[in-house]
């Protein structure tokens, strides 16, 4: 159930995103349909980024917005389904039709034209259609009317999506553009291209005289680092849910992310794969669960859960650390255990919210510093954090060292954000906290107050300055000047600057502890990151060569084991021709490799009697070898050549 | 200047075309002649070409309505096959000349039944004495559709034995039309294009009501200087003076300048069309957004036109197959060795051969290289080392498309596809920094 709630939240974190992204979007979409004075086509050039699994989603979402606010009339097309022109009308109106058979779908009679199948696939009866569409809801009872066009306007513009402009061949796009600007006037149409790379690929595809009859605006929609960013932020970084995710698993996430696709959908993917894993492989896992409820779980527990909690590694660490009336006390009593575990939970979490928003105050120092030491994401903190002792590592020396040098104003705005940052959560150790740091703040200003006193008397002095004329006093007083400035004012500014970097430091060592350290961790974050990066980086030509090569990795059968590169002929065919494969070039003879073929299987068999038939290759042999050798091909590791007769060529390159 | 004179017209209406269509007069006049008088047979088929707006479909439109000659017209891209184009000349014929009564929806598969309908639709129509006329707008699509469509419709006169003529508009010239087997040869007329003069007559004609024609002459005098260089295209030269026209009205209205302050208008107009080439024209930012921009009297530089967001952000291995995939389309396969390899044979040798290469590979475009290649150069420029994951595979497909790499070859997955790389070396340095 917790999983589902999650993938519940999740979606909802990522449609409420995405309607926000386009909602501005919309409202231009009302005011072009308005302004259609020339023969331009409105057209809206979304730039989504190249991720474009996320796409479907986007188009979704942007499809069920616009049919909410602004027209029933909502086509998507795909590249696919559009080879030609015709396809492209047909798809067209398919669409458009149907979707009109949707709004009112209770009157039946408006079904019978629909049904009639063989219809014309021409802009004209699309035009003649859309009036009559528009025609008849002007004519609709009051009832209906109030429906209907409450949410759409007398003539609701026909919005047409073009979900992959790349893939569209160029001459179906100019043809559509050229037969839709003929009929602009009686048919409100809106065109939306959704471009993956960049828009130059509009001037690409279209040549002027087609371009020229577009009325082109660009949207971009934000980046899918960014997209990332907030859905990291919104799902791993805060208190509200239990399941957590362990620092290396992360880093398979974010590095499938970066590396490989940039698909926030797929991150989504690997996030509910790891639940899903979670949940099931470790039992302990009943309670991952809100707060509230912990407390009913943990008394509901069997007696084998509770040895399983004693069996977790950091529970025995915690034990040994207590004394040995109370050792035996947990080790024993179940009802003991389950009060401590109760409270270790509860503790955990207590520790979550600490460490979220210390993680963010550390992480507005960090993220102004010059070349990042510490990553310029949070989620590059997070990670860090998690993985070890941040404090011990170089990077964290190095900003630490980088922080005592900021200069005030930027030390003082940042010192506010972290007050903000403290306030706004939910954590009640942190009073005493912003006391501190409201204390640094009000030093500072007195610090400026000060400052304000010396500039005068500086300029005071430098008035003095002025009068005298000799050389040697005017010497004598800069120097003074100089050294009273280095001396004096920096060093108090420099004071208070070295305490609240110490502050934070002492701060950072309380509360980000690596969740390693902590009791009952294993219960909330999952750490099995091979499992994780075999499920989602799946490598089949690895997978393939280990079943090939290695027969017992997959089969379990002792007699397949074979010890180094030495080949078994108690192996499959196909794995005893795959290795015999290995050891040829570009091209393979078929003739040498049934003779060796022959050699290997033979061997085991009977070693003495092949002597009499050795030429002879044996009928069976034979059959078998050409099994294994077409399975190969059918595997994609060989093909027939033409080069030369009676020789395959290999299609995979590389040695053992 | 010719006046249109023809005795089968009545006057009034030949003045009232001539002010419908100017500078175009000896084309129309020769139309004219060769049409002769309504129930006269004309010409059976007439091939008009002329480059993009020099007024072939207006001028055509404009003839046939004023004079109220029975007439067919049809774009040919927008009825893009040969049923849907027969069926619509059918459909405008029937529905001209019936109102009352419903057309009943007409098939029309074939040429024979398109000549068996069209006798009825004529004979129905009760013109036998009138000349009918269909224009096929944008006839270049017609040598796409079936070999015996062009054809038929150059001697339709003869094959339907009625009093039909048709009309062919195209930019093309005629000899690239003309089929391989004979066919009846149509007479074809040139529409030149429109000179500065007759640009800037055409422009000026229709000025808005609440200005002089003088001044309105004058701004388009300005505007042609600005883009006749650029552009001939008269739709486009009008579009351009509509979206303009308020900015050089503003001094006007702000009572700063007269109408007969030329110069100052010229002023401050000139600067603001430079811009409007630079921007509209290019279609690098919308008219809407264009109108919206001189209303609020802003800088066009904080709004970025298309080709300002050039920068494809791309996953990081994406990138190096990217990058691996030009260097396997541009550099020939026998420098591999040396560039990709730790210890490469000698270097000295090939020196002198380089100079020639580099300067031809550019010129020659991406060639075709094999997936394995692609693979082998990706995991010698990759530090790290690389898992032939599925994820990198379907990378590569992804790349195709987005159409940053293209195959070469359709056939079969298996048989070891090959692909080229489409994108620019610029878009390459982008990316490798």
């Amino acid at each position: 159930q917790i999983q589902e709630d999650l993938n519940k939240q999740l979606l909802d974190n990522l449609l409420s995103f995405l309607s926000r992204s386009h909602s501005e979007f919309q409202e231009k979409t009302t005011e072009w349909t308005c302004r259609m004075k020339f023969r331009e086509i409105p057209t809206a050039a979304l730039v989504l980024g190249v991720n474009v699994t996320d796409h479907d989603l986007t188009f979704r979402g942007l499809s069920d917005v616009l049919q909410d606010n602004i027209t029933p009339y909502i086509a998507l097309l795909e590249a696919k389904d559009c080879p030609g022109i015709k396809n492209l009308m047909q798809k067209l109106m398919g669409q458009l039709m149907h979707c009109d058979i949707d709004v009112d779908s209770l009157e039946d009679e408006d079904c019978v034209p629909v049904s009639h199948n063989r219809i014309r696939c021409s802009m004209s009866s699309l035009t003649s259609w859309y009036e009559g569409v528009t025609k008849k809801t002007d004519s609709e009872t009051p009832s209906k009317k109030r429906n209907s066009s409450s949410r759409h306007w007398q003539s609701p513009p026909v919005v047409v999506i073009f979900k992959d402009m790349e893939s569209f061949t160029t001459k179906v796009l100019q043809d559509f553009i050229v037969i839709s600007s003929q009929h602009i006037h009686e048919l409100p149409l809106v065109l939306i291209f959704g471009i993956a790379t960049s828009p130059m690929i509009i001037h690409r595809l279209l040549p002027h005289s087609v371009s020229s009859l577009l009325c082109i605006e660009l949207f971009q929609s934000l980046s899918c680092k960014e997209h990332l960013s907030t859905i990291i932020d919104k799902l791993l970084l805060t208190s509200r849910f239990p399941f957590k995710l362990g620092g290396k698993v992360l880093q398979v996430l974010i590095n499938i992310f970066l590396y490989h696709d940039f698909s926030v959908q797929n991150f989504i993917k690997g996030f509910q794969l790891c639940i899903v894993e979670h949940f099931y492989s470790q039992p302990l896992s009943v309670l991952c669960c809100q707060l509230v409820d912990v407390k009913k779980r943990v008394y509901s527990l069997s007696h084998d859960q509770c040895e399983n909690i004693r069996r977790l590694p950091s529970f025995r660490r915690y034990v040994e650390k207590q004394e040995s009336g109370k050792q035996i006390e947990l080790l024993t009593n179940d009802s003991f255990l389950k009060e401590e575990t109760e409270k270790l939970l509860k503790d955990l979490h207590v520790y979550h919210e600490n460490y979220v928003s210390i993680l963010r105050c550390l992480h507005v120092f960090t993220s102004s510093l010059p070349k990042y030491p510490l990553g310029k994401q949070i989620r590059e903190l997070h990670c860090a954090c998690l993985e070890n002792r941040v404090w011990e590592t170089e990077e964290y020396e190095s900003s630490l060292q980088l922080a005592r040098m900021l200069n005030k104003t930027d030390l003082v705005t940042m010192l506010q954000q972290c007050v903000e940052i403290l306030m706004s959560s939910s954590g009640k150790e942190f009073d005493k906290t912003v006391e501190k740091l409201k204390e640094f703040l009000t030093q500072f200003q007195n610090l400026e107050a000060e400052a304000s006193q010396e500039r005068d008397v500086s300029v005071s002095s430098q008035k003095e300055l002025q009068k005298k004329t000799d050389l040697y006093h005017l010497q004598k007083t800069l120097l003074e000047l100089k050294e009273s400035r280095r001396s004096k004012k920096l060093t108090k500014f420099e004071m208070l600057r070295f305490e609240v970097v110490d502050y934070i430091d002492s701060l950072v060592r309380k509360y980000l502890v690596p969740a390693d350290n902590r009791t009952l961790h294993e219960i909330v974050y999952f750490n099995a990151a091979t499992v994780l990066r075999g499920h989602l980086n799946a490598a089949p030509r690895t997978a393939l060569h280990t079943a090939l090569n290695n027969p017992h990795w997959y089969l379990k059968n002792q007699a397949l084991k074979c010890d180094g590169g030495g080949i078994s002929n108690k192996a499959p065919d196909i794995c005893i021709v795959y290795k015999l494969h290995l050891e040829c070039g570009r091209l393979i003879n078929l003739v040498d490799w049934l003779e060796a073929f022959s050699t290997v299987v033979m061997a085991a068999e009977e070693p003495n009697a092949d002597a009499a038939s050795s030429d002879q290759v044996d009928d069976i042999i034979h059959a078998r070898f050409i099994r294994a050798v077409s399975e190969l091909e059918l595997l994609g590791f060989i093909k027939p050549s033409k080069q030369k007769t009676d020789h395959v060529a290999r299609l995979t390159w590389g040695g053992c | 200047m010719p006046n249109l004179e023809h005795p089968a017209y009545p006057a009034a209406d030949l003045l009232h075309l001539e002010s419908l269509v100017p500078c175009r007069e000896s084309q129309v006049s020769m139309l004219l002649s060769i049409f002769g008088e309504r129930q006269q047979f004309s010409f059976p088929s007439i091939f008009i070409y002329g480059h993009t707006s020099s007024g072939k479909t207006y001028v055509m439109q404009t003839l046939l309505t004023t004079l109220q000659l029975p007439h067919v017209f049809v774009n040919c891209v927008e009825y893009f096959t040969s049923r849907l184009l027969l069926e619509e000349i059918l459909i405008q014929l029937q529905s001209s000349s019936s109102d009352t009564e419903q057309t009943c929806p007409v098939h029309c598969d074939t040429l024979n039944d398109f000549v068996r309908l069209f006798k009825q639709a004529v004979a129905s129509r009760e013109l036998q004495d009138q000349t009918l006329y269909i224009v096929l707008d944008r006839a270049e699509q017609l040598r796409e559709m079936e070999a015996n469509i062009l054809p038929a419709f150059l001697r339709l006169q003869e094959l339907t034995d009625r009093n039909v003529t048709v009309v062919l508009l195209s930019e093309i010239v005629w000899e690239l039309f003309r089929p391989n087997v004979g066919c009846f040869e149509p007479f074809t007329m040139y529409f030149p294009d429109y000179s500065i003069g007759h640009l800037q007559k055409i422009l000026s004609q229709n000025h808005p009501p609440e200005y002089s024609a003088d001044f309105y002459s004058a701004y388009i005098n300005i505007l042609l200087g600005v883009f006749y260089m650029v552009c001939r295209d008269l739709k486009e030269l009008r579009h351009l003076a509509a979206l303009n026209f308020a900015k050089y009205c503003e001094p006007v209205v702000r009572g700063e300048a007269n109408e007969r302050d030329t110069r100052k208008l010229w002023k401050n107009i000139e600067p603001h069309l430079k811009k409007a080439m630079q921007t509209v024209y290019l279609r690098e930012i919308s008219s809407s957004q264009w109108e919206r921009l001189q209303h609020d009297g802003g800088e066009p530089g904080q709004l970025k036109g298309l080709s300002a967001h050039t920068h494809v952000e791309l996953p990081y291995y994406s990138k190096f197959l990217l990058i691996a995939a030009y260097l396997a389309s541009y550099n020939p396969v026998r420098t591999d060795k040396r560039f990709f390899l730790k210890h490469h044979g000698k270097i000295r040798k090939t020196n002198f051969m380089k100079k020639h290469e580099k300067t031809s590979n550019h010129l020659l475009g991406p060639k075709p290289f094999p997936l394995d290649r692609l693979l082998a150069i990706l995991y010698s420029i990759v530090d790290s080392r690389v898992a032939p994951t599925a994820n990198i595979f379907s990378q590569i497909t992804s790349l195709v498309t987005l159409q940053l790499l293209s195959m070469v070859g359709q056939n079969d997955q298996l048989d070891g596809p090959r692909y080229k790389c489409t994108v620019s070396l610029d878009f390459i340095r982008a990316i490798a920094r």
